[in-house]
């Protein structure tokens, strides 16, 4: 799936190196390499400092610490009992994955194929969790959960984390499904299909591609929720990043350097399941509309 | 949405609506039965789709906002509105109206802005450039503490950037970097570009490079392509991508937290009202800064979407709409 489209690659032509291009042009085209390499150079540099931290014996002055040590990953194991917040993260991933899936397709399935009155009102539905801040709807979430004896559970945590989940699937979904020709589907209802052997004999393996992409974003931003977990979590049911934020946020009872440790490990499972993602899908292609349009 | 939707469709190739092995008998001869008339405008059992994952958010969503809005209009004293009198008397309070805007807003700004002309160079295809793009884009895995983190050890008095600053001679004395309002800025700046230039670059790829190339023939520089070509195409998608950037801005709060100043300078919304409902246990008053939070944001939006609105918004030519 090449998402630059066709007429960009017509305009492009052969492919020159950004490189040659970029010593071939002017003035302005060094200003903007030379903010993003500044940009990327601290970037780098940011991200270096906690990871040489994460390993240093202690480093209080200096460009780099005198002794270097493994130990603080195996502490931040233990102290944070990493292994059981890896497994709460996982499964409230994996079922916020699976429950926005299952709802979220078919939802998009029917904006995308029909139009009925009210469709702007399920839009506006759709649109106001992305839009909203989680803050805003998560405290009086909350608020209910506590009542109703929810927060703190690990179903609790796994509910919130729907109300962001559920949209974007839908929202991801609905240009692919749009290209989905609609004869196709017609012909499968002509042989005698009905609406459950369309979606699993036609639909869903056209979707394939689409599903992953959905999948693999919905993980990520789950694994990355912030707010939402963290108004409802309770000691059982803390994600990955509310561990972290609780361990950075009471600076002094632990040690700055396994703090760091846990967040190097945040890092590479999320950076993980960024380059899964990627390799599945073209980031430009998530945001607009993936019709292509025919050349003439 | 009322208007008596006739057989010419806009959607292309519908599927007829088949009248089913129980199909209903008509009630009159010459009227279409119930059924087939709702299916011309649209609804028929394949809506039933939609059952789920609108059930699902009416419950976790529309409710607890509609409860939300409620509590805020039962205070713990005084009369229906108490809570909201209370917020805008209190300087305290009302000050992180003002305290947000002053972060999330420039934030916003930046982002958009400096993606355009990165992502202007990056349109097109060479090699390289998925790779560059991965690279622009993996800040947004970081996650706020750990960005938060790095630039605690990084922009610190003792940090490398104070350090190459001084080994330079270009300062005297390590800048005040963090727990104010730059160590928010600089974080809202790190995780929210790289989500600002991937819309930018979409966008910006969804215009048809044919019709630059058609202002040149008619002979426009450089300059004035940009100018008078590419910016009012991509001007709409800049909107949008400024009220994202916007939204991820506004609800900031870990970082502001971890960074900043949370007891003075940086005192978010969204501190302040956690802290009246996980600190002070005051759910009313927590649910009227949420809803405040809530109707300030809107008002940005609808303020960039009248703007929008005067846009050009017809096609780009290109994939984008």
């Amino acid at each position: 799936m090449s998402a630059t489209g066709t007429t960009a690659a017509r305009a492009a032509g052969p492919a020159p190196g950004f490189l040659r291009r970029a010593l071939r042009a002017g003035p302005f085209a060094w200003i903007v390499w030379g903010g993003v390499a500044f940009f990327l150079a601290n970037l780098a540099a940011l991200i270096l400092s906690v990871v040489v931290n994460s390993f240093a014996v202690n480093w209080f002055d200096g460009w780099l610490p005198s002794a270097f040590t493994t130990d603080w990953y195996a502490e931040a194991w233990r102290e944070f009992n990493l292994a059981d917040v890896l497994l709460v993260t996982l499964i409230v991933a994996l079922v916020v994955v699976g429950l926005s899936l299952l709802f979220g397709v078919p939802a998009a399935y029917a904006l995308a194929r029909r139009n009925f009155p009210g469709r702007q009102a399920v839009m506006l539905l759709l649109l106001l969790p992305v839009l909203l801040p989680p803050i805003t709807y998560g405290i009086p979430l909350a608020t209910l959960m506590y009542k109703i004896g929810l927060a703190g559970s690990l179903a609790g945590v796994i509910a919130v984390n729907l109300v962001p989940a559920l949209p974007f699937v839908v929202l991801v979904m609905t240009p692919f499904i749009e290209q989905i020709d609609v004869n196709i589907e017609a012909a499968a209802r002509m042989c005698g299909a009905g609406t459950r052997q369309v979606f699993t004999r036609v639909l869903v393996p056209l979707l394939v591609p689409g599903i992953l992409a959905a999948a693999v974003l919905v993980l990520v931003r789950t694994v990355a929720m912030f707010e939402l977990t963290f108004l409802v979590a309770g000691p059982d049911s803390q994600t990955l990043i509310v561990a972290l934020y609780s361990a950075a946020f009471t600076p002094g009872i632990r040690a700055a350097q396994a703090i760091d440790a846990m967040a190097v490990i945040y890092t590479l499972l999320s950076a993980t399941l960024l380059v899964i993602a990627l390799s599945f899908v073209n980031p430009t292609q998530i945001v607009a509309q993936v019709k292509e349009v025919n050349p003439e | 949405m009322a208007e008596p939707r006739t057989v010419a469709d806009p959607r292309p190739a519908e599927p007829a609506p088949k009248p089913g092995p129980a199909g209903a008998p008509a009630p009159g001869a010459t009227r279409p039965p119930l059924r087939h008339r709702l299916a011309e405008r649209g609804i028929d059992r394949l809506l039933l789709l939609l059952l789920p994952a609108v059930a699902t958010l009416i419950a976790l969503f529309l409710y607890p906002m509609m409860y939300g809005v409620g509590l805020s209009l039962q205070p713990r004293s005084g009369g229906i509105f108490a809570n909201y009198v209370e917020f805008f008397t209190d300087p305290y309070q009302s000050g992180t109206v003002w305290k947000t805007m002053r972060l999330a807003l420039p934030a916003a700004l930046f982002n958009v802005l400096a993606s355009v002309p990165i992502a202007y160079r990056l349109r097109g295809r060479f090699r390289g450039k998925r790779l560059l793009t991965a690279i622009l884009v993996l800040p947004v895995t970081l996650g706020t503490v750990l960005v938060a983190d790095g630039i605690l050890r990084y922009f610190g008095p003792r940090g490398w950037f104070n350090r190459v600053l001084l080994e330079l001679g270009l300062i005297d004395e390590p800048l005040r970097l963090i727990y104010n309002y730059w160590g928010v800025m600089f974080s809202l700046i790190i995780t929210g570009f790289p989500f600002a230039f991937l819309l930018v670059l979409s966008y910006l790829s969804g215009i048809d490079p044919t019709l630059e190339r058609a202002a040149a023939t008619l002979g426009a520089g450089p300059w004035q392509r940009v100018r008078r070509i590419t910016l009012p195409l991509l001007a709409p998608g800049l909107a949008t991508t400024f009220i994202l950037s916007f939204v991820l801005a506004f609800s900031v709060f870990p970082s502001a937290n971890l960074v900043g100043e949370p007891a003075d300078e940086t005192r978010v919304m969204a501190i302040a009202a956690y802290q009246a409902a996980f600190e002070r246990y005051d759910y009313t008053m927590a649910s009227t800064i949420a809803v405040l939070m809530g109707a300030f944001e809107l008002v940005v939006i609808a303020l960039v979407l009248l703007w929008r609105g005067r846009l050009y918004t017809g096609h780009t030519g290109g994939k984008g709409a």
